[in-house]
């Protein structure tokens, strides 16, 4: 039997990609591919990615083992590569997404169905070889047979104030048999706006790629341009960044378990976690001028120093929420109806978010405890104290329950960063030049990769953004099974998967 | 609970002045809206709202809206779940091209008289992702749009003040276009 090879053996037996940094690519022949794509389901390694280029296709992998990553690479000769999804399911949606923008086909794929592209466009294969319109047929959902079985259609347009995207349920009576989701609505074409883009409009687009991840995402982008430039960055930079990226945590997540305990029809606990979110947004705009941070992490460091005697109106705001957030979690706690809803519900199993490599709240309420800042550590969080906090129950409830640590702890966080903000600079040069460079950030929903290729410019010649979403959706159709139809909207809201971070 | 609840009754509300003392501003936003709202629709109006490929940033600052600190209701406008019980359509996103029959659909269930308000940069021109083969360059490309609210995103007292400003404009500019439908 072959012994399974590590990632430092496959990046050194082939092609090997110098100006990539920080982790190796290498470039392998198509029995390569397929070997390591067949022994993705087996072996210790976690699929990050898996996105097209011009005439190839890249995947990231992330050895769980040792926590080191690299990325390989085949050409894709006749517009054909071996399908990653014929053995290993997580990468289906990936592969469509390659064949849609690309015209890349995965050969023997399990599901060769479109999926962002609706037949919308005007034209195919925008990142590839244009081409025409075809002919589109209507769009197939997966079939379910049996006695009694009755669909249910919901959205793009949905009741609440929420992202597009269509649901398609088979019910029999009231419990869920299938659930299928069919995304793509809110695609602008990010990855094509990309070529061609200096630096400061890709960060940009790059930060509206997920409006509430918006600092993740420009973290993760600027992490990748420093990556492949060398670029140094001034340490307060990085502890702003951390400043940043903690604030946005902690406004989305009060944000979430006030609006999980809405979908339970609990409106108190909304109308008290929305009061917090919106004071973490007040304090940001005062010192970052922006209640999302937008576009204040750029590449090289940080648009904007805190302002003098600010890290007060910070102060303030963690003794309030110290002061307020304890009742509300013992509020969620001691109230039964609401604990009817939300425990044992919309249970995912350990094994499958393991498969396939689910990060944030999703993963580490079903025993995956990877967290970026913790696995693949970037400063500051090398040199700060917290926890990641992992449960194994997987309902809605452990969804809950991690939301409400991971409050603590970016609390701590914030006042740790607070404490040792160094001073100095807080943006570094950019230097001109070439390369490819990657990055894993942990946005408050999980881990963001970014990579990209540096024309001799300094222009963008390809990025990819891959959303922590792309490994958590497919769980949700895999978490509902079996609940009845009305717990939908609270499995859906624990989840709080991303729309237009996987639309791009 | 109980706690939580009596802490809620004695503790100072935490909305927003209704026009703060301080704020000239305000003050005559507040009183103008609640004197139009009264004189159009009886002190009330309903807001569907549409994501056409948002980023889902102005989503976040819309449902801010409805939080103690801004309290939409108080001013007779709310939203609602159903285009058909909606006056004001509130459109995000550049639009999206995949988007557009959803957006269109919304529209024309809603009854007349109706208004179209185009919220944040993307929905005014396509924004950042103007030029993209996958959107329309601004709302204004699939619906008449009565009214523009800058900002990505456009922050939750910009929203208000946008409403309001719909309600202000002369009658005769909006129906003018939507008897069109």
């Amino acid at each position: 039997m072959q012994s399974i090879p590590t990632l430092a053996d496959i990046a050194s037996a082939d092609r090997k990609v110098d100006a990539h940094r920080p982790w190796p690519r290498a470039i392998v022949g198509a029995d390569v591919w397929q070997n390591i794509a067949g022994q993705l389901a087996s072996s210790q390694w976690t699929l990050s990615g898996l996105w097209g280029d011009t005439g190839a296709v890249h995947m990231a992998l992330l050895d769980a083992a040792t926590n080191e990553m690299a990325v390989v690479s085949t050409d894709c000769p006749n517009g054909k590569f071996p399908s990653v999804a014929l053995y290993h399911s997580p990468a289906i949606r990936l592969e469509r997404t390659i064949q849609d923008l690309f015209g890349l086909e995965a050969e023997n794929a399990p599901d060769p169905r479109p999926w962002l592209d609706h037949g919308r466009w005007g034209e195919r294969h925008p990142l590839g070889a244009r081409d025409s319109l075809a002919d589109t047929e209507p769009y197939a959902f997966l079939p379910v047979i049996g006695e009694g079985v009755h669909q249910i259609a919901v959205g793009p347009v949905h009741a609440g104030i929420i992202e597009p995207g269509h649901f398609r349920f088979h019910a029999n009576g009231e419990a869920l048999v299938r659930l299928e989701a069919r995304l793509g609505y809110t695609h602008k074409g990010v990855e094509a706006l990309m070529r061609g883009a200096d630096l400061e409009r890709a960060a940009k687009l790059a930060g509206r790629v997920c409006g509430d991840s918006t600092v993740a995402y420009a973290l993760a982008f600027a992490r990748a341009a420093e990556a492949a430039l060398e670029a140094e960055v001034p340490a307060r930079a990085h502890w702003l960044r951390a400043l940043m990226a903690e604030l946005e945590r902690l406004a989305n997540h009060l944000g979430d378990i006030g609006a999980i305990c809405n979908d339970a029809s609990f409106s108190l606990m909304q109308a008290h976690c929305a009061v917090l979110r919106e004071r973490v947004l007040r304090a940001a705009d005062i010192c970052f001028g922006h209640r999302l941070m937008r576009d204040c992490v750029v590449p090289g460091g940080v648009a904007e120093d805190l302002p003098a005697g600010k890290a007060t109106v910070l102060r303030e705001l963690l003794a309030e929420i110290g002061r307020r957030f304890p009742a509300l979690v013992e509020l969620y706690d001691n109230t039964a109806s609401l604990q009817d809803r939300t425990v044992a519900t919309g249970i995912l199993k350990p094994a499958l978010a393991q498969q396939y490599g689910a990060g944030g709240y999703v993963g580490r309420a079903s025993g995956r405890s990877f967290d970026a800042r913790r696995a693949l550590p970037y400063p500051p969080y090398d040199r700060l104290t917290f926890e990641i906090p992992v449960l194994e129950k997987g309902d809605v409830d452990a969804r809950v329950w991690i939301r409400i640590h991971e409050v603590k702890q970016s609390m701590m966080l914030i006042e740790q960063i607070l404490g040792g903000l160094p001073n100095g600079a807080i943006r570094g040069a950019i230097p001109r030049g070439t390369g490819e460079g990657m990055a894993m950030v942990e946005g408050f929903r999980g881990d963001i990769l970014a990579w990209l290729r540096l024309d001799a410019d300094g222009r963008v010649a390809r990025c990819h953004l891959r959303d922590p979403s792309w490994f958590q959706w497919p769980l949700l159709e895999a978490a509902i099974e079996g609940n009845i139809v009305a717990d939908f909207p609270l499995c859906n809201k624990s989840f709080n998967c991303a729309y237009s971070g996987c639309d791009l | 609970m109980r706690n939580l609840l009596f802490q809620g009754l004695v503790r100072l509300p935490l909305t927003e002045p209704r026009p703060a003392a301080d704020d000239p501003e305000l003050i005559a936003l507040a009183a103008k809206l609640d004197n139009a709202a009264r004189r159009r629709l009886g002190r009330s109006l309903s807001i569907r709202e549409v994501d056409a490929g948002s980023c889902n940033g102005c989503e976040l600052e819309i449902h801010a809206l409805n939080n103690a600190f801004y309290d939409l209701e108080r001013f007779g406008l709310k939203f609602v779940a159903s285009p058909r019980h909606a006056d004001v359509l509130f459109v995000t996103g550049p639009p999206a091209k995949n988007m557009r029959e959803g957006l269109e659909r919304t529209y024309r269930a809603m009854p007349s008289p109706k208004w179209v308000v185009a919220v944040g940069d993307c929905a005014l021109d396509g924004g950042m992702f103007a030029g993209s083969y996958a959107v329309l360059d601004g709302v204004s490309a699939v619906l008449p749009v009565d009214l523009r609210i800058k900002g990505c995103p456009p922050r939750p007292q910009a929203l208000l003040a946008g409403l309001l400003a719909l309600m202000e404009a002369p009658a005769s500019e909006h129906r003018t276009i939507h008897r069109t439908d």
